[in-house]
């Protein structure tokens, strides 16, 4: 494989967008179809729910994954149980399928005590470390080095462990992104970079973003392959991840895959993108919809029953509002929660900044019981 | 005279300022059609056209570094970071060449670029979209740092910044931007950078604030007053270059100072006050300086309105220095 003509084992489409099948298919299990296909719908689920509560103004914020399931899903689906996934704003469906479970999910979206980031995090801002899923901080880009340096550490160390490496469009300009790609090439880890292309970040077009009308062409600058797939396609983005991954883990070294979707929504709950996007491209996007194109194919090919999808949906449903609703009794946050988790230790100056707090806090009658001053 | 929010009053500002002078080029992520995400720059490109109001890449790095070449060579770039929290990336770019340019060239060469950006809590935007970044900035030598209060001083204050033949940090106070509305004068006028603004008169304490703190300050003095403490409130609106000479008036005249700032306490600005006082003031003092401000930790999210400094507390501060 040289660098400059990528492998044609990656296609970049696998199904039409009406469902139909773009030439011959790998081989299988139905099984396992159906289960990506659950996946894919959970995402979406989640998603909506996540939306539902935003607007009724019982969660901050929402980044919206609708239209971009299956390149999170399809990707991720090819990552194993040792794999490291490095994400992004939007990634975080990927995170449910991968074994964060859907109460966590839910609890850092509320951000209250049950979350496992302790309400530190903005909403949104998902982690698992069982599944290794490290947080995004919300800098654009400063991941990208992370997962290198981390994908260093497992050659090092002697795993066979792979970093899935997240980011959209726009991180492409960030200064880690030139570091990460750059560091990886000159030590080959066991790295593959998914750019996440949906068209936009926030209001610039990633025609903007750089004069480079192909994302995948950036790879050859730094020695590595890349390759660009449907990324509206769950199989497209599950094949051409898992031969990526594949080769990483083979020690061939990193790669760099651009999935092409779009952001259907605008890029947060707070963003009006009626301002800055033509309603037409918006609707031409709808109308490529990755879940409907799955389901039709599972449809024809009889691994779902029709309307069985629909039953599947309604379950997905239920099943999170049931977690929603247990979250909104989750307790009030520890008020010394505020000073923990800086420093292993809470170190002296900060246990007095609290019990200085605390003084005004008592007399405010704000303080719960264990809430109690630290000793000095 | 019309009647702004604080956003609307830098949204004024930026008209203004571009219409008297073709050189100004606003520059940043999202500040083109969008308007910018808190809207500062809505309709500048509609009105002044692509060239100069225009979405860049993302990268702060490139945004800054890149409009000190503009200011270097003619134009005067007004840089958008979108919030303060991003703007390390543009460090360097800031510390190391913005700030030291017109030093290290003997004058031969300047950077008259304002970089404004929205710093502060209040939105709940966890660690990453609420700091307050003030104190590295005000470490570096050859940089301003302004921070309003008002409308009527985001108006002319940056004017003055983008008149300014130096390179200004102008940190805009989030939590403000629709809080307070107040009356703006039409057209061009300007608030001189390097003065403190009394926001209230009072005999027995000084409370030094800026940015967000100054109504939190304003609130707490009344509720002091309402006890018989009569309190000044001072917001200082430039940190760098300060006017020493108003702030130690200030603390000579009521020999009490409680110092208030939302970021992080150790090395904040409320030391650098406190240390001016006690090198030049110190006979006059009556108690020791307090400081109320963010805890030495991370910006929280869920518990963000325990970190930021109330009314409440800065009363407590008020109290105590009053009664030492
Ligand atoms: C360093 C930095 N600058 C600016 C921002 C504000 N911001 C958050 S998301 C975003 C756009 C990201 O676009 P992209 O990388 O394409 O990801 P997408 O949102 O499309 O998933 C921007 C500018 C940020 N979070 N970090
Ligand atoms: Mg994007």
């Amino acid at each position: 494989m040289t660098v400059d003509s990528p492998s044609t084992s990656i296609r970049y489409r696998l199904l039409e967008e009406d469902g139909s099948l773009a030439g011959e298919l790998p081989a299988y299990e139905d099984p396992w179809l159906r289960d990506l296909f659950v996946h894919l719908l959970r995402v979406r689920c989640v998603d909506q729910r996540m939306l539902k509560l935003q607007r009724a103004g019982r969660i901050g914020f929402v980044g919206s994954m609708l239209g971009q399931e299956a390149s999170m899903i399809g990707t991720g689906a090819a990552l194993r149980e040792q794999d490291w996934m490095w994400s992004g704003l939007r990634e975080g469906g990927a995170a449910l399928m991968r074994g964060l479970p859907l109460d966590e999910y839910v609890a850092q979206m509320f951000c209250n005590s049950n979350d496992t980031a302790k309400g530190r995090q903005m909403c949104n801002h998902l982690q698992h470390k069982g599944s290794h899923y490290p947080s995004w901080s919300s800098v654009i880009g400063t991941q990208i080095p992370h997962g290198v340096g981390a994908a260093f550490a497992a050659k090092r160390r002697g795993s066979d462990e792979v970093h899935g490496i997240y980011f959209g469009d726009g991180a492409t300009s960030s200064n880690g992104f030139h570091s990460g790609m750059n560091f990886a090439g000159v030590w080959k880890v066991p790295a593959v970079f998914v750019c996440v292309h949906n068209g936009w970040a926030i209001s610039v077009p990633s025609s903007a973003q750089t004069a480079q009308s192909d994302y995948s062409k950036k790879a050859l600058a730094y020695g590595m392959p890349g390759y660009r797939v449907d990324g509206n396609d769950v199989l497209a983005c599950y094949e051409a991840m898992k031969v990526l991954v594949e080769r990483a883990r083979a020690g061939e070294g990193p790669s760099f895959l651009v999935v092409e979707t779009y952001r259907l929504m605008g890029h947060s709950s707070s963003d009006d993108p009626t301002k800055y996007r033509d309603a037409d491209e918006v609707a031409g996007w709808e109308g490529r919809d990755p879940i409907q194109r799955f389901r039709t194919f599972l449809e024809e090919r009889g691994v779902l029953a029709v309307g069985e999808a629909d039953s599947i949906e309604a379950e997905l449903l239920a099943q999170i509002d049931a977690v929603v609703h247990a979250q909104e009794a989750a307790p009030p946050m520890a008020l010394r929660s505020l000073v923990e988790d800086v420093y292993a230790e809470v170190p002296r100056h900060l246990r007095r900044q609290y019990n200085a707090f605390l003084r005004v806090a008592e007399r405010y009658g704000e303080a719960q019981r264990g809430d109690g001053a630290f000793p000095l | 005279m019309s009647n702004l929010t604080l956003i609307q009053a830098v949204n004024d500002a930026l008209h203004t300022t571009m219409q008297a002078d073709p050189s100004v080029h606003v520059l940043g992520e999202d500040v083109g059609k969008k308007g910018g995400v808190f809207l500062a720059t809505e309709n500048l490109t509609n009105e002044f056209g692509e060239e100069r109001c225009f979405n860049t890449p993302l990268s702060e790095d490139g945004i800054v570094g890149t409009a000190i070449g503009m200011a270097m060579n003619g134009l005067k770039p007004v840089a958008e970071i979108q919030f303060q929290d991003f703007i390390f990336p543009a460090f360097d770019q800031i510390v190391s060449e913005a700030a030291k340019l017109r030093y290290r060239s003997g004058g031969q060469y300047t950077a008259p670029l304002v970089i404004r950006t929205p710093y502060g809590g209040g939105i709940r935007g966890g660690l990453y979209h609420s700091q307050s970044g003030e104190a590295y900035f005000c470490h570096t030598p050859g940089l301003k740092v302004v921070i309003p209060s008002t409308p009527h001083d985001a108006k002319g204050l940056l004017i003055s910044a983008i008149e300014d033949p130096d390179p200004v940090l102008f940190l805009e106070p989030k939590a403000l931007y629709r809080a307070v509305k107040g009356e703006v004068p039409e057209g061009h006028y300007t608030v001189d950078l390097s003065t403190v603004r009394e926001v209230r008169a009072g005999k027995d304490v000084t409370v030094f604030c800026y940015g967000a703190m100054v109504p939190v300050a304003e609130k707490a003095a009344e509720a002091a007053a309402a006890q018989g403490i009569d309190t000044r409130v001072i917001d200082l609106r430039t940190l760098l270059p300060l006017d020493e000479e108003a702030v130690l008036d200030a603390a000579r005249s009521t020999g009490r100072v409680v110092v208030v700032h939302e970021a992080p306490r150790f090395c904040g600005f409320g030391a650098e006050i406190s240390a001016l006082i006690a090198e030049h003031a110190i006979e006059y003092m009556e108690a020791p300086v307090a400081r109320v401000t963010g805890f030495d930790t991370p910006f929280p999210n869920t518990l963000e309105h325990h970190y930021l400094p109330d009314q409440r507390r800065v009363l407590d501060a008020i109290e105590r220095v009053a009664h030492y």
